[in-house]
């Protein structure tokens, strides 16, 4: 019971709530690396995607960008560019490049692949009416394509979000601020209280995204398909995911 | 850049991280597909277990591996078993997930040409619905594999005994030492791209019949 009521000494401690090592801090600073490496992630993915996936051009490329991806691991590619990028900049080369550039790494491949694929699997008679309604190509993306592939585009979104704020913890062991510092510095100072903290600080985070981007999604389905229901191919199922 | 002097001096050290590395995501990914398979074949009998065994899976899956490596390191003190266990409750997503898949993809004609030729359940099980889950099963195994590859290196997080490759990542970024970074970074990330392509391989040569590999990548 001892780590158990070290932990809620430690959660409890109004020191911990202060501060720049304060969990109110290392929050701010956990979603503002995952959102900076969502935003750029979605910038490059998406367009990319949708391109490919209207086009039907480059899609063995796309494929293997994401078969990549998804093969690197996170921390071998944080390090892998940490020297280049501390060669520049010293200090935030060390901790905030690396991890931002290996987690729009992450986040590109399930972004990329779910756009391309959702907009390929749009029935292609109705793009083909809309083609002889006399919709240009763009329209047909805007209006047709993308509200169809909507629920798979956002599923995409979704899973390379909860991998990103999951794996920022990561970027802790290359100092890096974030709420992964905790369970990194408790280890290291067997700090029992703090340790189990910061796990379930992470741990209720990244549990917390997962729901709340799952409801965003169900609901972006219900009001663009009519039905919330999450479609249950059997690739859906067979999803392969990332390393956590 | 690159101290090559170092990389000479290490080269045993090396070799043995390497196999370090690969002994503990083969145990890892052994033990998660027996106990996928044994979970997905009681799943398949008992379908209202698949909802909260995938919920479970799913939960764990979502806590970051660091979490998880040093929430172990407090519960069971350090063994092998500190970075096993973690390692195995990650496959466990991918796999569990795929074996059901593919004891779903099994053609409802199939199962009742099987018993109309008087198989029992389990000789069904093993004889036709095993072999026909095979491509979703080999599918998860190589997702699998490559993932824990990649984790592997974190346990390094749990001390020097553990990491495989990613020990020399750590300790490098500790000694500020750009070498032994990529001594552990370069392997690695060569390794799990090898694991990629060589379940590709074992899938192809497990299912002759699909000629035009199945859709390589699946939208999640």
């Amino acid at each position: 019971m001892t780590v158990i009521d070290a932990t809620a000494a430690w959660l409890t401690d109004p020191a911990n709530w202060t501060g720049p090592n304060g969990i109110p801090v290392r929050l701010a600073e956990h979603l503002g690396v995952s959102l900076v490496s969502l935003l750029i992630a979605l910038a490059i993915a998406l367009p990319a995607g949708l391109y490919v996936g209207h086009t039907r051009r480059g899609s063995g490329i796309a494929v293997g960008i994401a078969n990549v991806g998804r093969a690197v691991p996170s921390i071998a590619l944080i390090g892998l560019v940490l020297p280049i990028t501390q060669a520049f900049d010293p200090a935030r080369g060390f901790s905030l490049y690396p991890s931002v550039l290996a987690m729009v790494a992450l986040a590109v491949p399930p972004i990329l692949v779910n756009a391309f694929a959702g907009i390929r699997g749009v029935d292609a008679e109705v793009v083909g009416a809309a083609r002889g309604m006399g919709l240009t190509e763009l329209q047909i993306l805007r209006r047709i394509e993308v509200p169809l592939a909507l629920p798979v585009v956002l599923g995409g979104i979704r899973s390379a979000a909860v991998q990103v704020i999951a794996t920022t913890t990561l970027g802790a062991i290359f100092a890096l601020g974030g709420l992964g510092r905790y369970v990194v510095d408790g280890l290291a100072q067997n700090d029992d209280g703090m340790l189990f903290g910061g796990v379930v600080l992470v741990a209720t985070l990244a549990m917390t995204a997962e729901g709340l981007l799952a409801g965003l999604q169900r609901l972006a389905a219900r009001a663009t398909t009519g039905s919330g229901r999450r479609p249950r191919s059997r690739a859906s199922l067979a999803r392969p995911i990332a390393a956590p | 850049m690159i101290d090559w002097g170092w990389l000479a001096d290490h080269v045993p050290a090396l070799l043995y991280r390497t196999g370090q590395h690969l002994y503990l995501a083969a145990i890892a990914v052994a033990v998660g597909l027996a106990i996928s398979l044994a979970l997905g074949v009681l799943a398949a009998r008992h379908r209202r277990l698949v909802p909260p065994f995938t919920f479970v899976a799913d939960l764990v899956y979502t806590i970051p591996s660091i979490a998880l490596f040093a929430a172990l390191v407090v519960v069971v003190g350090l063994s092998v078993l500190t970075a096993e266990v973690p390692l195995v409750l990650y496959t466990l997503v991918i796999l569990f997930r795929n074996v059901v898949a593919g004891f779903d993809a099994v053609p409802p004609d199939v199962r009742d040409a099987a018993d109309a030729m008087s198989y029992s359940g389990t000789a069904r099980l093993v004889r036709v619905e095993l072999p026909l889950a095979v491509p979703l099963i080999a599918a998860g195994v190589r997702v699998a594999a490559v993932s824990t590859i990649g984790l592997v290196t974190i346990s390094a997080l749990l001390g020097d005994a553990f990491g495989g490759l990613g020990f020399f990542i750590f300790e490098g970024a500790r000694r500020g030492f750009a070498t032994e970074i990529y001594a552990g970074a370069i392997p690695t990330i060569l390794l799990a791209l090898a694991a990629d392509r060589l379940f590709v391989r074992v899938q192809a040569w497990l299912t002759p019949w699909e000629r035009r590999a199945q859709a390589e990548v699946v939208p999640g």
